[in-house]
């Protein structure tokens, strides 16, 4: 079983954890197409890259976001949201 | 007879505690430290099992836990492999199977259907006509599968342990013990696992003449005891590689689930057999199993042995087979030149025969195939081809074989790594090693026990330089200098078909040439097709020859050729060894204990446990809810309600997270005052339902459906981190009680228990008030889920019961009685509202439920607003509506079923009540829109296929103009 490092608790073991999806930006609904607004809603991007996504440590309630190599399945690192510097 | 040997240095049995044992029947004793097998050999019995297919006699092949043929069952234990089954007092087993006992049984006649049997028969045969596959299906079931299952066995949970270790060593031999060494030198805390129940490895049973092996043995062990860090685990198996170094330790009691930081894996090699017609029966066995019977058991293999040696191995095992006693008639080495070191000259000097270029053709059978009593040999040309007109008889009761090794590399293979196939070595070895872990010894190739305590090392100092523990050099390793220790194609034809390459599944030769001819000329193809390493021991005695025939056959490399995939498990695991605990969460509401006594009858709603109904009298179930939900209507009623999802959503932006959350307005909603929320996911999909209460400005009560509160609460966390908004989200649905007082006499009962004003204008429809009921601090709602006036009471959960005993007592003047579940969702669906995921599935939009009348106008967003805007414009394609039956209705249907419209599926039930306080069956129900108008009658198909008519109802069905709440 994969070991995943909650920025709070450290290392723990992936069942104590639950998946929220690729960290993606919501669009400015209120300026885009629908067409565009279906793409965001339906459309996920699964080209092999390190992905950002959202892990979320269950019995802490602690979201965090992980990078992770999906080609290798290898965490590179996690670390705690920060909504005012998006990228990481 | 006995062939027990006189007592040997080392020898694992303890002849002071003799065992008496049965085996098919039959008493015979052992000592304490044999296995089945070794005990049985000393008794001179050699068959000790069938194979699979054919039934055909077998006897110790490996001793190493790869004799597949050799399996018994105790009558509640089955598939036990008698090489590895420890001697117990007691042990009374059979052989599985056999049809009649293992000396008589009735199936060795198998062996005669043979060629109508060949490989993939069962891929051909049975498929036509097909009328008669059943038929086909029960006789094969009568003779397919090996041991049988006791259905009256008493499930015995096995414990289950954690472990955890910088390094995790797997395989006490030399190279193993070495490596613990040099890592626990540098401070690593270390797990050395080995599936043998003593340390060593093959310097237990393999003893090359010139080392001193058992003092080599003797100071590593003595070494090893000297650190703390240092566990050593015998009787162990590493079963299974898993992502991150988390491995499956498997043991005689237990599973212990380890997370290792690095792993070295010095695990050895198997002994390759070689294959010759007969080569499966008692008497032929490896080099190495012979080896071990003498060391480990001390029992004597054979009286006159033959050895067929394509390596200094073998020689040794000839030499080793002397020294006992035994008259080795001949050593038999198919090599043009023989063997290069001194030892074929110890051999000659023993007074053994040594045939260089020659090759053992057959095994003679004795009658009744359950021994062997001769070997036919004979020359090979420069090709290695036999030549058939120069064959020798020699006579002799055992054949031991040593052609050649293949690693014990499952556990590298499971972790990812890659290997490649060394011709200095004529094995594979490994090419690419993943990070963290270390391989060692003769896994890589290396033989020579100096080279392998060295190449122990420099593993061990490979894995502490991993950690962080070892900055030095590391050091190379001698590669191995001398002949090839495994032959490149042990690999005879025989007109006979019985020389076998996969003892497990009964295949010879011939079937892989069948195979290849069929066009199943790629490993992973001709493996499915034949089923090579398929058996128990997933091919650890055949995968490798099998992959030498095909790349003959395809005129390829081994490289070329490739190989098979090594998965968990190592060797077979009880599954008793993997059962969990059948633990499942389980949640009691504060109630709980009042309600067992007051004779409820308990249902899981989700992990929660909740009263579905009290029983009353020796009334039925539904007589039951029916009275619960009428007294509600008539007087009043107590539900538990506590396991609402419970949230406080609190802080200065709590106002407008509630606003992007739900759908409807909260920023005119006045402190005191409740509002019906719905809340959606960013593609417009009703996921959430309940009551927002302001408390004051910054301070909101939201409650939420039992089964979605969890999930809720996570997406309200991570929506709160996105929008780095200023809240506090707290999950109170634990440390909360709550309940509902409901019906026309709540008020009257409520306000004996409370100072706060409960009068219609003080305390109206949809308010909230913090206040005492019964001297507990509550929060109090003004609710109408059921329809009828009704108070929602929040409390610690500490107090709960003390709260719920006293409205019970408050209200018994006025006849209150609890009511359960299914009450409760009989009044809410009498008036019309919807359970989300009970009424809403995984695509229902707020228009199609009927709730957009709570998506606020002019909001600039909230979660699937945008989306919301474009299904608005859409037509609907179903809409929930109300559905009335006759209440003389044949049939009801169930939830799900199906409304059918011109033999079209036009909608679906999603909540009935086969009994109600109106009078008359009623459901909530998705239909076409076309079909939603009143009075509109719909078809509803039921269990048995028929249809029955319902008529489309205006909701609520109970008091429209909502007089009562």
């Amino acid at each position: 079983m994969k070991s995943l490092e909650c920025p709070i608790n450290g290392p723990r073991p992936l069942q104590e954890f639950h998946f929220g999806g690729e960290v993606r930006t919501m669009p400015d609904s209120g300026t885009i197409s629908d067409e565009q607004w279906a793409d965001y809603l339906f459309n996920r991007d699964g080209e092999p890259a390190v992905k950002r996504e959202w892990w979320y440590h269950v019995p802490s309630g602690t979201w965090f976001v992980a990078e992770r190599d999906n080609c290798s399945d290898q965490f590179l690192r996690t670390y705690l949201y920060d909504a005012e510097h998006v990228d990481g | 007879m006995d062939r027990r040997l006189p007592p040997r240095d080392g020898e694992w049995i303890d002849r002071g505690q003799p065992i008496e044992f049965r085996f098919e029947g039959c008493a015979y004793r052992g000592f304490a430290g044999d296995v089945l097998s070794s005990a049985l050999w000393a008794n001179d019995v050699r068959l000790l099992g069938r194979s699979f297919k054919y039934h055909r006699p077998r006897g110790i092949y490996s001793l190493a836990g790869h004799d597949a043929n050799v399996m018994v069952e105790d009558g509640s234990r089955t598939n036990l492999r008698g090489d590895v089954l420890p001697l117990a007092a007691g042990l009374d087993v059979r052989s599985v199977n056999t049809v009649g006992g293992l000396e008589r049984d009735r199936l060795r006649f198998m062996e005669w259907f043979s060629r109508f049997l060949p490989v993939g028969f069962y891929y051909k045969a049975f498929h036509s006509p097909r009328r008669l596959f059943p038929f086909y299906e029960n006789q094969m079931r009568k003779v397919a599968g090996l041991g049988r299952i006791n259905p009256a066995a008493v499930s015995a949970p096995s414990p289950k342990d954690y472990a955890f270790c910088d390094l995790l060593v797997v395989g006490a031999g030399p190279s193993g013990l070495a490596g613990a060494i040099a890592a626990a030198e540098r401070g690593l805390q270390v797990l050395v696992v080995d599936e043998q129940p003593r340390p060593g490895g093959s310097l237990v049973w393999q003893r090359p003449d010139d080392s001193d092996a058992e003092t080599i043995l003797a100071e590593l062990l003595e070494q090893i005891e000297t650190f703390d860090n240092i566990e050593l685990r015998c009787g162990t198996q590493a079963a299974g590689w898993y992502a991150d170094h988390w491995i499956a330790l498997v043991d005689q009691q237990r599973l212990t689930k380890l997370r290792a930081k690095s792993m070295l894996v010095s695990a050895g090699s198997f002994e390759q057999p070689a294959v010759f017609q007969n080569n499966d029966l008692p008497g032929v066995m490896l080099g190495s199993a012979a080896q071990r019977l003498i060391r480990q058991f001390a029992v004597k293999p054979f009286d006159r042995a033959v050895v067929l040696a394509a390596n200094s191995d073998g020689y040794e095992v000839a030499l080793d087979l002397h020294d006992v006693g035994i008259q080795v008639v001949a050593v038999i080495d198919p090599r043009p030149d023989g063997e290069p070191t001194e030892l074929a000259r110890h051999v000659a000097e023993a007074g053994i025969a040594i045939h260089n270029a020659s090759a053992i053709l057959e095994a003679v059978p004795a009658s009744g195939k359950k021994r062997i009593r001769g070997a036919v040999v004979c020359k090979l040309n420069a090709r290695g081809q036999p030549q058939l007109d120069s064959t020798t008889r020699l006579d002799c009761d055992g054949i031991a074989m040593s052609v050649g090794w293949t690693p014990n590399g499952g556990l590298v293979y499971q972790a990812g790594g890659r290997f490649t196939y060394a011709e200095h070595v004529e094995q594979l070895v490994p090419l690419e090693l993943p990070a963290g872990l270390f391989a060692a010894g003769r896994v890589n190739g290396i033989f020579d026990l100096e080279d392998r305590i060295d190449d122990g090392c420099r593993a061990g100092l490979a894995a502490a330089a991993y950690l962080g523990k070892f900055h030095g050099e590391l050091h190379n390793v001698a590669t191995h200098h001398t002949a090839p220790p495994s032959h490149p194609y042990p690999i005879l034809p025989h007109a006979g078909k019985k020389n076998f390459v996969d003892l497990d599944e009964d295949l010879h030769l011939a079937d892989f040439e069948n195979a290849h001819q069929e066009g199943y000329d790629n490993i992973e193809l001709i493996k499915r097709f034949t089923t090579v390493g398929m058996g128990p021991t997933q091919g650890k005695l055949s995968n490798v020859n099998a992959v030498r025939i095909l790349a003959r056959l395809n005129g390829a490399s081994i490289n070329a050729t490739g190989t098979t995939t090594s998965r968990p498990f190592h060797q077979p695991v009880p599954i008793s060894h993997l059962a969990g605990r059948r633990f499942h969460p389980l949640r009691r509401t504060p109630i709980h204990p009042w309600h067992c006594q007051a004779n409820a009858d308990m249902a899981y709603a989700g992990a929660w446990l909740r009263p579905d109904y009290y029983k009353s009298g020796g009334q039925s179930r539904e007589d039951c809810i029916l009275n619960e939900a009428n007294h509600v209507r008539n007087h009043v009623g107590l539900i538990d309600v506590g396991s609402l999802g419970k949230l406080w959503i609190n802080g200065p932006d709590a106002m407008s997270f509630l606003e992007r959350i739900y759908t409807g307005r909260f920023r005119k909603q006045a402190v005191g005052r409740l509002r019906y929320g719905v809340a959606c996911d960013e593609s417009g999909v009703i996921i959430e339902d309940g009551v927002i209460a302001r408390l004051s400005d910054d301070r909101f009560y939201v409650t939420a459906t039992s089964s979605g509160a969890a999930a809720f609460h996570r997406e309200l966390q991570r929506w709160a981190m996105i929008w780095n908004l200023d809240v506090t989200l707290i999950n109170a649905t634990g440390q909360t009680a709550a309940m509902n007082l409901a019906g026309p006499k709540s008020r009257d009962v409520l306000q004996k228990l409370t100072d706060v004003d409960l009068a219609p204008t003080a305390f109206p429809y949809l308010s909230v008030r913090a206040g005492k009921v019964a001297d507990v601090r509550a929060t109090m709602m003004r609710v109408g889920f059921v329809g009828e006036l009704g108070f929602e009471i929040h409390v610690p959960a500490s107090q709960g019961l003390h709260v719920w005993t006293a409205l019970m007592q408050a209200g018994h003047v006025a006849g209150i009685q609890a009511f359960g579940v299914e009450a409760q969702r009989l009044l809410r669906l009498e008036k019309g509202h919807l359970i989300v995921s009970q009424d809403t599935d995984a695509l229902t939009n707020p228009f199609e439920a009927d709730v957009d009348w709570t998506i606020g106008k002019d909001k600039p967003f909230f979660v699937g607003s945008r989306s919301l805007d474009i299904l608005r414009d859409k037509p609907l394609t179903r809409r929930l509506v109300g559905l009335e039956f006759q209440s003389d209705a044949r049939q009801l249907p169930d939830e799900c079923h199906l409304i059918i419209d011109e033999g079209e599926i036009a909608g679906r039930i999603t909540s009935i009540a086969p009994r109600s306080t109106l009078g008359k069956p009623i459901a909530l129900a998705y239909v076409r829109p076309d079909l939603a108008a009143a009075g509109t009658n719909v078809k509803v198909r039921v269990d048995d296929g028929s249809l029955v008519t319902a008529q489309v109802a205006s909701l609520p069905f109970y008091d429209p103009d909502a007089l009562r709440q």
